[in-house]
C-alpha cells in the first residue's frame, strides 16, 4: 500500500505531463484530465489488479479499466506510463504522426494498457458491462472500472447501458462520473440541466456513492474502496466523483474554457511552477 | 446451363440460427446477444440450450453492439442479431469506434435486409447497409444465398479473427447450395461457366441470376454466373478473369446502386480491366410495402431484369 504521500508525488508528475504533453502539440485537453488526476492515480498505484509489466488485451484475473471520455487520454497515458505500460519518454510523442499515443485513446496502434478506443462519447459503459459479462462467464472475480465525463451522460446509450446492468445484475462494475459541471460550450447546468444525477442512477437501480472530494487522494482511495465492499451485491455500483477542472494549475481551474485547449509558454511555466518535479520528466 | 434444383425453399435467417446451435454446441466461446428479436432471428433454439451464453439486450441496439465488443476482451466470440436496420445505420458510430477501429471479434449478423421484409415497408427495408458496411477499414462483408450458404457461412466466420457483418433475410428462397459446400470467406462461388456475359450476383439475386441464365440459353446466349457471397474482400480474380472472358459484366443485389456490389465491381473493373457493366439494384429509392415478391418486380429486382441488362451490355461490347 502506497503512502498518501508518495501518491502525491505521482500525482504532482502526472500534471506535469499533462500540460508538457499538450503544450508540446498545441493541442489535447487539459482541464477534464487535471480533474481527474486522483482518481487515475489511486486506480492504478493503490485500487486496481493489474499487470502493467505483461499487458493482455484479455486481462483475464486483472482488473480492467475503460476510459469512455477519451479526450483525457493525457492523464491516461501518464498513469499507464508511470504504471510501467510504456515507457515514460513515449509521452513526448503524444499526438504526433506515426504514435501509439493517438489524440484519443486506441488499441488501433497497440498502446498496451488500452482495451478499447474511445472518444466518440457515450460507448465506454456498454463496453464495461460486455468486459464484466465476460468475467463472469470466465469465473473471474476481477472488477470492471469505468470513467465518464458528466457532459457524456448527455448521450443516450449511456442510460441503455445503466438500464442494463442494473436490470441483469451486473455487479462486478464501478463506473464514475467525473462531475467537473463543465463542458465545452459552457457549465452542464448551462447547456443542458441534468438535475439530480443520483437519483436518476438511483431510480436506474445503481447502488450510489458520493465522493464530494475527487481531487483529494486518501478520500478518492477510501470512497473506491468502499464501492468494492458494494460490488457482488446485485447492483452495479456508481461513484458520482466531484472534481475540480483544471486542477492544481490555478488560471485553468473551475473554467470550461480550459476544455480542449494548450497553454502558452508562458503559461506552461506558470503551470510547471505550480507543480514541482517529483519523479523526472520525460 | 448446368441445371440448378432444390427440394425446397428456406429462408436465410434460418440458416443463420441453424449455424449459430451448431457453434452453441461446438465451440464454447461463442455467445450470443439479441435486441428483442429472437424469435425473428431463430435465435431461439441457441438462446435455449445455452442460457448463460445468450444475452437478452432488449431493444437498446448501441448498448448491444457496445456490450458485444466488451465480451470480446475475455476472449467470447459474439454473434448480435437484430434487423439489418438496426444493425448497421442505427448503430454506424458505435461499430465504426467500439468493434471495427478497435478490432474487435464481433460478428454483427443482420436479418430482414432489403426489399424481402415486405410489408414492414421503407423504415425497416435498407438498402444501404452493403454500402455502409464495406466503407469500414477491416470489416468483411458476407451476402450469402441461401439456406445452406448462410449456416456454413455462420460457422465459418466464428473461426476467422476480426470483425464482420452477414446479412441475410425473410423470405423463403430456393435452397441450392449443397449442404456440404465449404464456405471460404472472400472466395467467389462459381455457378455457370460461360462465354457471352458475366453476371455476379449476391444474397437472393442469386438463384434469379440462375433463373436468368435458363432465361439467356434459350435465346441462345452463354451467360457465366458467379455468386460473390463476399462483398469484402472481393474476389479480385474470380471477377477479373470472368471479365477477362466474356467482356461485359451484370451485378445483381438486393441494396442500392451507390456503395453494393455492383459499385465494388465497377471500382475494380475500372481500375484493372474497363469493362462495359450494366447493374441490377434498386436506384437511389427507398422501397414501401407490399408483398416480397411484387416489390422485387416493382424495383426491379427480378430475373427479367437480369436479362434485360444482358441483353443490353451485349450492344456495349
Amino acid at each position: 500500500m502506497a503512502s498518501t504521500a508518495e501518491l502525491e508525488k505521482i500525482v504532482t508528475q502526472v500534471r506535469r505531463d499533462i500540460v508538457r504533453q499538450v503544450h508540446a502539440v498545441n493541442s489535447g485537453h487539459p482541464g477534464g484530465s487535471l480533474g481527474c488526476v486522483e482518481y487515475f492515480v489511486s486506480l492504478y498505484f493503490e485500487i486496481m489488479k493489474h499487470n502493467s509489466a505483461k499487458f493482455s488485451m484479455d486481462g483475464i484475473n486483472e482488473d480492467l479499466f475503460f476510459l469512455s471520455n477519451g479526450h483525457i487520454s493525457p492523464v491516461f497515458y501518464s498513469v499507464l506510463a508511470h504504471s510501467g505500460y510504456f515507457p515514460v519518454k513515449e509521452l513526448s510523442t503524444f499526438r504526433k504522426l506515426n504514435t501509439r499515443l493517438q489524440g484519443h485513446p486506441t488499441t488501433h496502434e497497440h498502446l498496451p494498457g488500452v482495451r478499447i478506443a474511445s472518444g466518440s462519447l457515450g460507448q465506454g459503459m456498454s463496453v464495461a458491462i460486455g468486459a464484466a459479462l465476460a468475467k463472469k462467464l470466465n469465473k473471474d472475480n476481477s472488477i470492471v472500472y469505468t470513467l465518464h465525463g458528466d457532459g457524456e451522460l448527455q448521450e443516450g446509450q449511456i442510460w441503455e447501458a445503466a438500464m442494463y446492468a442494473s436490470g441483469k445484475k451486473v455487479d462486478n462494475l464501478i463506473c464514475t462520473v467525473d462531475m467537473n459541471g463543465q463542458q465545452i460550450d459552457g457549465s452542464t447546468d448551462q447547456v443542458l440541466p441534468m438535475g439530480s444525477l443520483r437519483a436518476k442512477f438511483e431510480a436506474f437501480g445503481w447502488d450510489v456513492l458520493d465522493l464530494e472530494k475527487g481531487n483529494d487522494i486518501a478520500s478518492v482511495v477510501a470512497t473506491i474502496k468502499k464501492a468494492k465492499e458494494h460490488t457482488g451485491k446485485g447492483k452495479p455500483v456508481m461513484i458520482l466523483m466531484k472534481t475540480e477542472m483544471g486542477n492544481g494549475v490555478d488560471f485553468m481551474m473551475g473554467s470550461h474554457k480550459w476544455h480542449g485547449v494548450a497553454p502558452n509558454d508562458e503559461q506552461l511555466a506558470q503551470a510547471l511552477n505550480q507543480n514541482a518535479e517529483t519523479l523526472g520528466d520525460y | 446451363m448446368k441445371k440448378y434444383t432444390f427440394t425446397e425453399k428456406k429462408d436465410t435467417r434460418s440458416g443463420f440460427g441453424a449455424g449459430l446451435s451448431e457453434l452453441g454446441k461446438s465451440n464454447p466461446n461463442v455467445v450470443a446477444l439479441c435486441a428483442d428479436l429472437t424469435g425473428s432471428l431463430k435465435m431461439d433454439a441457441f438462446a435455449k440450450d445455452h442460457p448463460e451464453r445468450f444475452f437478452q439486450i432488449g431493444i437498446a441496439e448501441a448498448n448491444m453492439i457496445g456490450i458485444a465488443a466488451g465480451l470480446t476482451i475475455g476472449g467470447k466470440i459474439p454473434f448480435t442479431g437484430t434487423f439489418a436496420n438496426f444493425s448497421t445505420g442505427r448503430v454506424y458510430d458505435q461499430i465504426r469506434q467500439s468493434v471495427a477501429y478497435s478490432g474487435k471479434n464481433v460478428k454483427i449478423c443482420a436479418s430482414h435486409a432489403g426489399l424481402t421484409l415486405g410489408e414492414d415497408g421503407a423504415t425497416h427495408q435498407i438498402l444501404e447497409d452493403l454500402g455502409l458496411m464495406k466503407m469500414l477499414p477491416g470489416m468483411v462483408v458476407i451476402n450469402p444465398c441461401d439456406f445452406n450458404q448462410t449456416k456454413a457461412a455462420t460457422i465459418a466466420i466464428a473461426a476467422y479473427e476480426g470483425p464482420v457483418y452477414l446479412r441475410f433475410g425473410r423470405p423463403t428462397v430456393p435452397n441450392f447450395t449443397p449442404a456440404d459446400q465449404k464456405f471460404e470467406i472472400g472466395k467467389a462461388v462459381m455457378l455457370n461457366e460461360g462465354t457471352d456475359v458475366t453476371i455476379f450476383a449476391t444474397g437472393h439475386l442469386v438463384w434469379k441470376a440462375i433463373e436468368a441464365g435458363e432465361q439467356l440459353a434459350a435465346q441462345g446466349i452463354s451467360a457465366e454466373i458467379i455468386n460473390i457471397h463476399t462483398i469484402k474482400p472481393l474476389d479480385n480474380s474470380a471477377v477479373i478473369n470472368s471479365a477477362k472472358k466474356t467482356r461485359c459484366v451484370v451485378t445483381a443485389e438486393e441494396h442500392q446502386m451507390n456503395g453494393g456490389l455492383g459499385d465494388s465491381i465497377a471500382q475494380l473493373l475500372a481500375r484493372e480491366l474497363p469493362t462495359p457493366i450494366e447493374m441490377v439494384a434498386v436506384n437511389d429509392s427507398f422501397g414501401e410495402s407490399g408483398t416480397p415478391d411484387q416489390l422485387m418486380t416493382k424495383y426491379g429486382l427480378d430475373a427479367v431484369n437480369i436479362v434485360e441488362a444482358v441483353n443490353k451490355v451485349l450492344k456495349r461490347k
